[in-house]
């Protein structure tokens, strides 16, 4: 089958405008014969599901979790961009789309990261409206910080919690038609299959995880909002219960699964102290904006370090690396996430990281607690303050900014992060792959869409800080809406989706086998026996910097390791009660195939670009380089095998933006 | 370190449940609650026995998915964190440790150490949201300017996580900081205001079909809250509630 984007002509700016003036609208009489079901209930699917209730469509709505309030999107710390240009620095729609698609390194579409764009600013006056306390500044005013790869003030924060202050936004408006009756709620369920009629999603199979039992749910839609993949690695910054599979499933289905490789490793997480460890904490990219990353310069003070007999306060001011800085004069510390993460690796594989695993390096505040403290004093009245009263004056703005995660950290590690720096290591947290979609955010299965990280099309080969958050609402609250009505005109007369039908029958029966073989096998190793296997060979290989030699190997580890797992894996208990081992069990044997294709696009992808850095392909000095003949995205049609898969290519034209050597020197 | 568990076990609902006892060795002090969990239930698994279940997911201390009641207390002894951010290193080698479920006729067993909180939906459900629609047609966030102090204090209250501690805690499985905290979110804000008394009227009338308990100002929900939400807040639900009875 051939791509077709369904980009609308015209000029750039009035594409989303025309585009909603042209489609077919649903009567608000018939969108309440017409049922939707919303899979995962984050930003992207929370926000979607409160919408198509409000506009009269009954939506079924499905969260693994006992509540929506608890999806992963709630994790995210440092905050959501908008163009509303409220600081006065220069900020535009345009500069927006352009600052996404340039840190997106030139692999995103165009027109979607335009949409993006055009409607983020409504996302903020949603969000207000919705009683979400953005921080303020005195004058009552909304208040933006910085973010990574950017150089105006456009990131709108609540706290270091802001993910959760917008998904208690989302979950809100989605509590407001549940008590109407709008949405009906299914937490706890699990969607295992996606069952297609006459070509086209017409329901899904879900398994309710408290007691085992097997649903079948119809729908003239599916939405496909359950989250990124990251945890193929084991070890991410995602939840532990994220997974693949609701995309996964749809991909086996017919869905093109694009640009698995691309995954976003973000530079300030807290390093790993040991092999026990079952993820990995991120520290908001905001911290960058007060933070000075810093390795030693010298080698002997490194080990003295290790040893514990130098402390890096006691490091003098020209013996220290600030790495950052030296390579990247503009940007600084504030580089995009790809750059930044590199950057820390390369320093510590020359030897520099400074905790005992030698993967880590410094985020130091003390310049910033100096510099916020003089203003202070000088707000304050207070004249020739001493040296610790200057201090303990910044340390306040400092804490008042980022002080849940100062403690989060010290919880974490033990040490105090405003008496010493913090130490930070970059760690997998975003994946920019996933479902290919259209314009109208529609697989290639007809009726079946995905939304928020679930789908591929905004961020290109990397993520910006504080774009997916943006991305999320922006395509449940104000994209999908419109997209999905112009194809639901069609079902007005279709009436209720029978469930008992040959298709439902197949779909249950294909779901049920595999519980049985699981539950059946009696297998010597535990379901985490073969994640941990397989997020070694993810991180070793497919991780931040990838060849041929690694990932042809990976392939093959892969590949091995799933037909191991089918013969030996060991899930203890019952189908018929609630089962974590079982549901996990589900999980891995996706993640086991979704990682051989990832393998297998990185290998094709002879280029460096963004979260993609194939050693074979970078400059003199190291940096990414990218190749032109591999401005396309990758589309993965199943065919069994991963190793099967057959690949198509969109082409990516740039149209209102010149492709330039992305640099932040 | 080793240690010896004393883990509530429960088959479901039905089921009576009783106290197992369990050993783990070598368990590191760097290892947070949660991982020392995950080496108790591997070492269970490969034994043929049925894995501890135990509800967790983000594992950073915001979810507010993971629940257990360690030595009496909820979350475990540390101050100020969730389970998955109490880390070994506040236990010593050779401790016994007492791990339960939460406990509140409202919050039911489902599994072990896994409680049904969705009480907690059904409170939200009756009036924790702003009628606004989700179409983005609101006016401009800059038009209604909040004073930083009352948008700080409304951020304080909003910081509830949901993970119930509080309800766990009190000796009466009062709900009051959970549902103060919202309230007094909505409170503080000038929007939704025209809804503020049915809101509150309809969440505290919620809250008691569920079958949570009063506040006798005791406060051991504010002491044992991983997020420090105040007792202020129940003060200013019950003002809320008073203002609409008048």
């Amino acid at each position: 089958m051939a791509l077709d984007s369904k980009v609308p002509q015209g000029p750039l700016k009035d594409k989303w405008t025309t585009y909603k003036n042209q489609i077919n609208l649903v009567n608000p009489a018939n969108k309440r014969h017409i049922d939707v079901i919303v899979v995962g209930t984050g930003l992207a699917g929370g926000s979607a599901s409160a919408t198509l209730a409000e506009l009269g469509y009954n939506v079924k709505a499905f969260a693994y979790q006992d509540s929506p309030r608890r999806a992963h999107s709630i994790a995210a710390q440092g905050g959501i961009n908008a163009a509303k240009n409220y600081q006065g620095d220069g900020d535009s729609t345009y500069r927006l789309f352009y600052d996404t698609v340039k840190g997106g390194d030139y692999r995103s579409r165009e027109a979607n990261v335009y949409r993006l764009a055009e409607v983020s600013a409504n996302i903020i006056d949603q969000c207000v409206a919705q009683g979400v306390p953005f921080a303020r500044d005195y004058g009552g005013l909304l208040d933006n910080r910085s973010f990574g790869g950017v150089l105006v003030s456009r990131t709108f924060y609540a706290k270091g919690q802001t993910g959760q202050q917008l998904l208690l936004g989302a979950y809100s408006a989605m509590n407001r038609q549940i008590a109407r009756g709008k949405i009906e709620m299914f937490n706890r369920h699990e969607m295992l299959d996606v069952v297609i009629v006459d070509g086209k999603a017409r329901g899904i199979i879900a398994r309710n995880l408290v007691t085992g039992e097997i649903e079948r749910h119809s729908a003239h839609a599916v939405v496909i909002a359950s989250g990124g993949y990251g945890n193929v690695y084991f070890l991410s910054t995602n939840a532990m219960g994220s997974n693949v599979t609701a995309s996964w499933k749809v991909h086996k289905k017919g869905a093109y699964f694009a640009n698995p490789c691309y995954t976003q490793i973000h530079p300030t997480c807290i390093p790993r102290s040991g092999d026990y460890q079952s993820k990995l904490t991120l520290m908001s990219e905001s911290l960058r904006n007060d933070g000075r990353i810093w390795v030693p310069k010298h080698l002997k003070d490194v080990e003295a370090i290790r040893a514990g007999k130098l402390r890096p306060t006691e490091i003098k001011e020209e013996d220290r690396d600030y790495y950052l800085e030296r390579r990247y004069p503009a940007f600084g510390n504030l580089v995009p996430r790809d750059v930044a993460s590199r950057a820390a690796k390369e320093r510590c594989d020359a030897g520099y990281g400074v905790n005992a695993t030698g993967e880590a390096v410094y985020l130091d505040f003390a310049s910033s607690f100096m510099r916020y403290g003089k203003e202070q004093a000088k707000i304050q009245g207070i004249s020739n303050p001493s040296e610790a009263k200057i201090k303990e004056l910044g340390q306040e703005i400092v804490r008042a900014k980022y002080g849940n995660l100062f403690q989060m950290y010290e919880k974490i590690v033990d040490e105090n992060p405003y008496e010493t720096p913090m130490m930070i290591y970059p760690a997998v947290h975003y994946t920019m792959g996933g479902i290919w979609v259209d314009y109208n955010l529609m697989t290639t299965i007809p009726g079946c869409y995905a939304i928020g990280e679930a789908n591929f099309s905004d961020h290109g080969a990397n993520r910006l800080g504080a774009s997916a958050l943006m991305q999320g609402l922006a395509d449940g609250y104000f994209v999908l809406p419109y997209t999905i009505g112009d194809y639901l005109a069609d079902d007005i007369r279709t009436g209720k989706i029978p469930t008992d039908t040959p298709e439902f029958d197949a779909a249950e029966k294909e779901v049920t086998e595999r519980i049985e073989f699981f539950i059946n096998n009696k297998g010597k190793h535990s379901v985490d026996y073969y994640h941990k296997k397989l997020g070694k060979i993810m991180w070793d290989k497919c991780g931040m910097s990838r060849n041929e030699e690694g990932l042809k190997s990976a392939i093959e580890e892969i590949s091995e390791l799933r037909k191991d797992f089918w013969q030996n894996v060991n899930v203890p208990g019952s189908a018929t009660e609630y089962n974590e081992q079982l549901a996990k069990a589900g999980r891995v044997a996706d993640f086991l195939e979704l990682g051989e294709l990832f393998a297998k696009d990185a290998l094709v992808r002879e280029e460096s670009a963004g979260g993609h850095f194939r050693e074979e392909h970078q400059t003199e000095e190291g940096e990414a380089k990218r190749m032109k003949e591999f401005q396309f995205v990758s589309a993965w049609e199943y065919k069994g095998e991963p190793k099967d898969a057959v690949l198509h290519k969109e082409e990516l034209a740039y149209e209102n933006i010149e492709v330039k050597e992305r640099s932040y020197k | 370190m080793n240690l010896t568990l004393k883990i509530w076990r429960q088959k479901d609902a039905n089921d009576k449940g009783k106290m197992v006892d369990y050993k783990v060795t070598d368990i590191s002090e760097h290892m947070s609650f949660l991982e020392m969990m995950d080496v108790l239930n591997e070492q269970l698994v490969n034994a043929g026995e049925q894995p501890v279940a135990f509800d967790h997911d983000c594992r950073e201390g915001i979810c507010g998915m993971c629940s257990m009641y360690i030595n009496g207390e909820a979350h475990g002894p540390d101050r100020g964190v969730t389970t998955c951010q109490l880390h070994m290193r506040m236990f010593k080698d050779g401790d016994t440790i007492t791990i339960e479920p939460w406990r509140a006729t409202a919050f039911p067993v489902i599994k072990d150490l896994v409680v049904d909180r969705s009480a907690f939906d059904r409170i939200q459900h009756a009036g924790g949201y702003i009628s606004v629609n989700t179409s983005g047609n609101t006016q401009d966030a800059n038009s209604i300017p909040i004073p930083k102090k009352d948008a700080d204090t409304a951020m304080d209250a909003a910081t509830c996580i949901g993970c119930g501690a509080c309800v766990a805690t009190c000796k009466n499985s009062s709900a009051m900081l959970f549902v103060g905290a919202k309230v007094s979110q909505y409170a503080l804000l000038p929007q939704g205001q025209v809804e503020a008394a049915d809101r509150v009227r309809n969440m505290v009338a919620q809250m008691d079909l569920e079958g949570f308990g009063n506040c006798t100002n005791t406060g051991a929900c504010e002491v044992e809250c991983p997020k420090g939400i105040s007792l202020d807040n129940i003060a200013r639900m019950n003002r809320e509630l008073m203002k609409a009875s008048i």
